[in-house]
């Protein structure tokens, strides 16, 4: 290609193209938006830390020493809402699909950039009142809002976080709805769905449970808030109304918003290990159908958060059940995987130790979803820590995991430089090692029946306990080094190439950083998706 | 190197940069209403469905609730915005034929006739306020089962607030798109703005003709008188 000979510094990219405050606050290029979700989601991913780690230093000790009783409860129910609504929900889609899909389709922006730029700013305005939240004395119902505590006996922040999460929302619905657009129309020429890479994929079942789902989920708090604001009475017991329609409504969204955030994960997954086995996916429409799945099964099985909530047990036998056959097409992504790597010819990059740690600790947070999905196991552990350990697993060991595998895999992509591989492999490690110490302990103790929520505890429970905050202290070490060497990369890196990795995709086909068009010319698609087998005896020019 | 150049000589005034053809980028517009209409069905699908649980199981508290709306002003209201439909979609149909002047005036006259709705919704929300018909806030039931009762006054006021909402909203959407029309912004070819608000302001009005017989018409004491 012309433009590799053209020196970095002279070439006009995404970046250098303008320096001012308005080119980045204006801007309508999703690349660039995507940097600015970059820097918003990864404040918030450290506000949330920070009450994660108040959390585990309050859990070092079984009395109630740091914090007061209130104040924990507080801290619980932020980390909890901070980092689903402001780091979990839009970290993939809203940073790296952001950035990648119109790439990956051969498309020059998404279909609607000013649309994209105002749900940034919709989640910055969510997050402005998350914050104000916060500093103003915060909320303590739990991320879950229930009622009545939360329409009647919270004197708390209730209806100013309520909105911040569904002004959050909203960013999040019309994200999706970008997306599903975005990727019916504006495939280029050849890029038929059979050969989009699966990344596209899991984005756009995401993009559907945000459409479908999020809408309930503000509704239910807009019911709550008025409830609360004007004593309407819509979930109130005491005048007929029933609790657990709130759950029921609640759920139906956040049960399906788990699936918002590990989809795009494993998206990310399949990509890299691609990549760094030089094999085509195993089974692509598997691949892709058990996306779909996942997505459309999410919406049958809410209710399996509620089995002691005194719902219908003739309704809990067929929510146990529906649960179930999620197993399914999860199990299916696992087997692929392995299957993907077996024979091939694997190489131990960064994204790499991401992608093994992804495919490890979804499976362990998978199966440990089972046994919460039975109903006899689940009495038994609803409301401990194994319930905490089992959803950590998913959320930080798959969701995180895959998050931070993706920055380092598309790094060279986004900033043109590499990162140091050195730390970065040091970090995989540290987070690997500081998550299992974190949450593995967990289980244990859910299982020995320490509740979940509250801030001390029996004595007997503290060595494991201990164990944990030990965990998470690593961890937070782990996360802090990408936070440093990145930075550092941004302006010592050595200069990458527009394909570093030797991998297929058309993002690879762009310099790196790319233009503001993504492509001079729109590319015309001949080939399957992850043709590594063809990829092999053409060698990429350096 | 690249054949930019041709391709905006080629350029409609109304097609941006991103799109590679008018056809794509009407496609992606009328696309993302729809999906937008989808969440919106799934935003009052909440409350419709809050609604059936307890219809379900206060059954004769519905009814009595139901019997102190207004029978006359809702079906009056209904027309109103049947009206206002028909007229958005001759606006519509003005902008496909590339009439400015019909386009002007009939999205005019669709404003007129969504004020008019949201002018009559007042005067019944008047109405339930002064009679003590506002749970919580100004409540006072004199018959039996007061509480459940005012569970239909809930949804009631939640519903057709969030209804009237959406109808002040979308009075702003045609306000605009009635000035963009006045400026000659749209054309036989590129109309697709008047068409995206059109669907919007249809699918508010579907919203009203579930609300009207599942709020005014339970007790069927229009019918049976």
């Amino acid at each position: 290609m012309a433009s590799a000979t053209i020196p970095t510094a002279e070439r006009e990219n995404y970046l250098n193209k303008g320096y001012g405050i308005k080119s980045w606050l204006l801007t309508t290029d999703h690349k660039r938006i995507a940097l600015l979700y970059l820097i918003t989601i990864t404040f918030f991913f450290f506000i949330g830390g920070f009450f994660a780690l108040l959390i585990r230093l309050e859990l070092l000790t079984p009395a109630g020493d740091l914090v007061q009783a209130d104040t924990y409860n507080k801290l619980f129910t932020m980390h909890g809402q901070v980092m689903v609504f402001f780091f979990l929900i839009p970290a993939v889609p809203a940073v790296l699909g952001n950035f990648l899909i119109p790439m990956m389709i051969g498309a020059k922006d998404l279909a609607f950039p000013r649309i994209n730029l105002l749900s940034w700013y919709l989640l910055v305005i969510g997050g402005v009142l998350m914050m104000y939240t916060i500093l103003t004395g915060g909320v303590d119902t739990g991320w879950t809002f229930y009622t009545p505590l939360s329409t009647q006996f919270s004197n708390t922040h209730v209806v100013t976080a309520a909105l911040a999460i569904f002004v959050a929302g909203f960013s999040s619905i019309l994200t999706g709805l970008n997306f599903i657009v975005t990727i019916h129309q504006m495939r280029a020429p050849g890029m038929t769905w059979s050969r989009l890479p699966l990344f596209v994929w899991a984005n756009y079942a995401t993009a559907i449970i945000q459409v479908l789902g999020t809408p309930v989920l503000a509704i239910s708090l807009m019911l709550v808030a008025l409830e609360r604001i004007f004593s309407l009475a819509i979930f109130d017991p005491q005048r007929g109304g029933d609790p657990l329609l709130f759950q029921h409504l609640f759920w139906f969204y956040s049960h399906p918003a788990v699936y918002i955030m590990i989809l795009p994960g494993m998206g990310v997954v399949s990509e890299i290990v691609t990549c760094f086995t030089r094999k085509r996916i195993f089974g692509y429409k598997f691949m892709a159908l058990a996306l779909i799945g996942i997505a459309v099964l999410g919406f049958l099985v809410w209710a399996h958060h509620m089995f002691v909530a005194g719902m219908s047990l003739y309704a809990a036998l067929v929510f146990s059940l529906l649960s179930y056959f999620v197993a399914v097409p999860s199990a299916i992504k696992v087997f692929n995987w392995t299957s993907t790597m077996y024979k091939g010819s694997i190489s131990y990059a960064t994204p790499m130790l991401y992608a093994f740690g992804f495919i490890g600790l979804f499976t362990m947070g998978g199966l440990t979803g089972l046994f919460v999905a039975a109903l006899g196991i689940d009495v038994h552990v609803t409301d401990t820590y194994f319930v905490v350990a089992h959803f950590h697993y998913i959320m930080v060991g798959g969701m995180v995991i895959a998050y931070l595998g993706g920055i380092h895999f598309w790094w060279p992509k986004i900033s043109g430089r590499m990162y140091p591989e050195g730390w970065g492999k040091l970090a995989a490690l540290i987070i690997f090692i500081g998550f299992n110490l974190t949450f593995f302990p967990q289980f244990v103790l859910g299982y020995l029946g320490m509740p979940r929520r509250y801030w001390q505890y029996s004595p007997e429970f503290q060595v494991l306990n201990v164990l944990s905050t030990a965990g998470a202290t690593i961890l937070a070490v782990g996360y802090l080094l990408p936070m440093v060497y990145l930075l550092w990369s941004m302006r010592y890196g050595k200069i990458a190439d527009e394909n570093p990795w030797n991998a297929a995709g058309l993002e690879w086909m762009t310099p790196s950083p790319p233009p503001t068009f993504n492509f001079d010319e729109t590319p015309m698609v001949t080939w399957e998706a992850y043709n590594y087998d063809e990829l092999k005896e053409v060698p990429v020019e350096r | 190197m690249s054949d930019r150049a041709p391709a905006i000589a080629t350029h409609s005034p109304g097609l941006q940069h991103h799109f590679s053809s008018m056809e794509q980028q009407i496609e992606a517009s009328v696309m993302g209403m729809w999906v937008f209409l989808i969440t919106e069905i799934m935003f009052f699908g909440g409350m419709f469905c809050g609604y059936m649980v307890y219809r379900h199981l206060y059954y004769s508290a519905w009814v009595a609730g139901s019997q102190k709306m207004d029978f006359w002003w809702g079906t009056i209201n209904t027309i109103v915005l049947l009206c206002s439909s028909l007229t958005m979609a001759l606006g519509v149909r003005g902008a496909q034929l590339g009439q400015r002047k019909a386009v002007v005036i009939f999205l005019l006259i669709t404003i007129l006739f969504g004020l008019g709705f949201l002018g009559i919704k007042g005067i019944e929300y008047h109405g339930h306020w002064t009679e003590h018909q506002f749970p919580g806030l100004n409540w006072a039931w004199p018959g039996a089962d007061g509480n459940l009762v005012a569970l239909f006054f809930s949804f009631y006021w939640a519903m057709t607030g969030f209804h009237a909402l959406h109808m002040v909203i979308g009075l702003g959407l045609v306000a605009f798109i009635v000035y963009q029309a006045w400026k000659g912004r749209y054309s036989a070819e590129y109309y697709t703005p008047v068409e995206t608000v059109g669907l919007y302001w249809h699918f508010v009005d579907i919203v009203w003709i579930y609300l009207y017989p599942l709020l005014y018409l339970i007790s069927h004491k229009h019918i049976s008188g």
